[in-house]
């Protein structure tokens, strides 16, 4: 129904090489999504499996068949980009029908798909509307719409929620996780947003400088981190990464989540004060310049009193410490 | 707007500099379409008067309609400055477009190539033009200031069209891509739309220059058939007579055609020039 493979796909603009080699399997139905910072090649691979830049070098393969020397039309894809980008001069109803007019579709299958799909994302008071007369929210779900109509073998999300204001991300986000789990089709997500990667993804992909850094479940990644990256660009607020040689230990550096630190006025394995504390309700945020470790960040559940200034003792969970290696690799 | 920017000198200033300005500006043309209306004593006894039912005459307006060709040589203008507008539109637009879409060797010297005809005056090379128009026998034809006008508009066209193929956004391009729209359906019905505004403007800056040309229209169509309305006004100017009444009138209606683009223009023409300083 809707398998991709990725085969050693490298991809080099002039001399800048964006992609690496990347070799990913997807499976039928599985909603994974393409994670890391910006620069980091992500959006190159989207489109390059959308077929909008051509591979240096590698094979992309959906279900079966090599569409490297395909047209993005012919590839049973469908995309939603970042800016909407709906086609300002048509309404809402022809903006979704365009693709399966293009292909040849009767107009009474097109009638239905669009029925089925502007149903599932509440869309029809906005038929006859031009995109110029929908707010954020509604353009997005119309672009969403577009892409479900074409029934494809693979979803693509370019960033879909990044114009969208925070209340809003929530909510398309809801919506494209229930999307993903009423059509069951093959879905994949380009985010920078490690929430978006962790509340929808089935698999994650973190990239880094055109290479692959681990490929995982959410809980995978946040447990057992492969290495150092991934370790600190999952999980918010950021690990602490304490110098080794710091505090006496034989591996390069020390990795503990600020969620795995516990703090105490009196007694504690790093003595350290207050610099900032950030009070958010549900948790409290606490920035310690320690004596041994340096500045780090500890996350506290519920509401704990500190005074900039104040002297606290932080203990890690040695349980939850990662220990990593001088290469970046975890220390088994 | 804050109040600390609007005192009163402030804006009295303000305005007494545009009416100034304006006053210049238009003085000259007013003057022309005042005197258009007078009679020959009329224009020469006081050229600066508007007309008095004294001086009002209607003789400049009637000899040129008159004359008869006339009529002819306004055709002959609308047909080559709409033709070669459509033309730089067309393949200005396009070159733009490829310029600003597809990466490949060499594009960006290919841009410089192209605006190059900016710098360089088209009149250099008359003598070239009418030696190929004489070659080809089109001296004498529209085609052949068709031809010319749309060569000379062309490198404007493509710079400044080329700076605002690239302000149109790469998703919906793709968008159009993955829902099987050939390019040419990309061009003519995604991107030319939302350049609208900078077509308008270098429509303005391509037309006028076109209407209002002498040269060409002297050495390449000076015949009766092909000649333009500046090229007829001319017939008035003698070297001993000039009929002052009848270039007058021909001036103020060969002003009337750019005018009336110019205000259907101007709304989209406002909009290309602020774009990107005013969002």
């Amino acid at each position: 129904m809707g398998s991709l493979k990725i085969e050693n796909v490298k991809k080099a603009f002039g001399p800048v090489e964006v992609l690496k080699g990347i070799n990913l399997e997807v499976t039928d139905g599985e909603f994974v999504v393409f994670v890391g910072p910006s620069g980091c090649g992500k959006s190159t691979l989207l489109r390059v499996i959308a077929g909008l830049e051509d591979s240096t070098s590698g094979r992309v393969v959906i279900d079966g068949e090599d569409v490297s020397a395909t047209p993005p039309a012919k590839r049973g894809i469908a995309m939603v980009f970042q800016t909407y980008a709906l086609y300002p001069h048509l309404t809402v109803k022809n903006n979704m029908g365009l693709g399966l007019k293009q292909a040849g579709t009767p107009t009474a299958e097109i009638e239905r798909r669009i029925g089925i799909a502007s149903s599932m994302l509440s869309l029809e008071p906005y038929l006859e509307r031009r995109p110029a007369e929908l707010s954020g929210g509604q353009r997005q779900r119309v672009a969403i719409g577009r892409a479900v109509v074409r029934e494809p073998k693979l979803f693509l999300f370019d960033e879909p929620l990044s114009n969208l204001d925070a209340a809003l991300r929530v909510n398309t986000r809801l919506e494209i996780a229930q999307l993903h789990r009423r059509l069951k089709a093959t879905m994949i997500y380009v985010t920078h947003d490690q929430v978006e990667a962790m509340t929808l993804a089935d698999k994650i992909v973190v990239l880094n400088a055109g290479r692959i850094e681990q490929i995982g479940g959410p809980m995978e990644l946040y447990n057992s981190p492969a290495n150092e990256f991934v370790a600190g660009f999952i999980g918010s607020p950021k690990m602490n990464f304490i110098d080794g040689a710091r505090l006496g230990e034989t591996a390069k550096t020390i990795g503990v989540r600020p969620e795995h630190l516990t703090v105490d006025p009196k007694s504690g394995s790093w003595k350290g004060t207050v610099v900032h504390a950030e009070h958010l309700g549900a948790d409290t945020n606490l920035y310690l310049d320690c004596e041994k470790a340096g500045l780090i960040t500890v996350r506290i559940f519920g509401v704990y009193d500190a005074e900039p200034g104040a002297t606290l003792y932080a203990t890690p969970d040695p349980a939850k410490t990662y220990r990593f290696g001088a290469d970046g690799k975890v220390l088994k | 707007m804050s109040t600390a920017t609007r005192s009163l000198p402030r804006t009295v200033g303000a305005h007494a500099i545009l009416l100034t300005y304006t006053a210049i500006a238009l003085f000259p043309v007013i003057l022309v379409i005042m005197n258009s209306f007078k009679s020959r004593a009329g224009i020469f006894g006081a050229p600066l008067t508007p007309p008095t039912p004294k001086t009002f005459d209607l003789i400049g307006y009637t000899t040129v309609i008159g004359q008869g060709d006339f009529i002819h040589y306004f055709q002959n203008s609308l047909v080559v400055t709409v033709a070669s507008l459509f033309f730089v539109l067309l393949f200005g637009a396009m070159a733009a477009f490829a310029l600003s879409e597809y990466r490949f060797r060499g594009n960006s010297l290919m841009g410089l190539y192209l605006a190059l005809g900016i710098m360089i005056p088209i009149r250099l090379g008359t003598v070239a033009i009418l030696q190929l128009m004489v070659a080809s026998g089109l001296v004498n034809t529209l085609t052949a200031l068709i031809l010319v006008y749309t060569a000379q508009g062309l490198p404007l066209a493509v710079f400044i069209l080329s700076e605002f193929m690239k302000q149109v956004s790469d998703d919906l391009k793709n968008a159009g891509r993955i829902d099987g729209l050939s390019e040419y359906t990309i061009f003519f019905r995604l991107v030319l739309p939302l350049v609208r505004p900078s077509m308008a403007t270098v429509a303005v800056f391509t037309m006028i220059p076109i209407w209002n040309d002498l040269w060409f229209p002297l050495i390449l169509a000076p015949s009766e058939e092909t000649k333009t309305v500046t090229l007829g006004a001319q017939l008035f100017l003698g070297q001993f007579v000039t009929n002052w009444n009848a270039i007058l009138a021909a001036l103020s209606l060969a002003i009337m055609p750019v005018l009336i683009l110019y205000v259907i223009f101007s709304r989209q023409l406002i909009r290309g020039i602020t774009s990107g300083a005013v969002k």
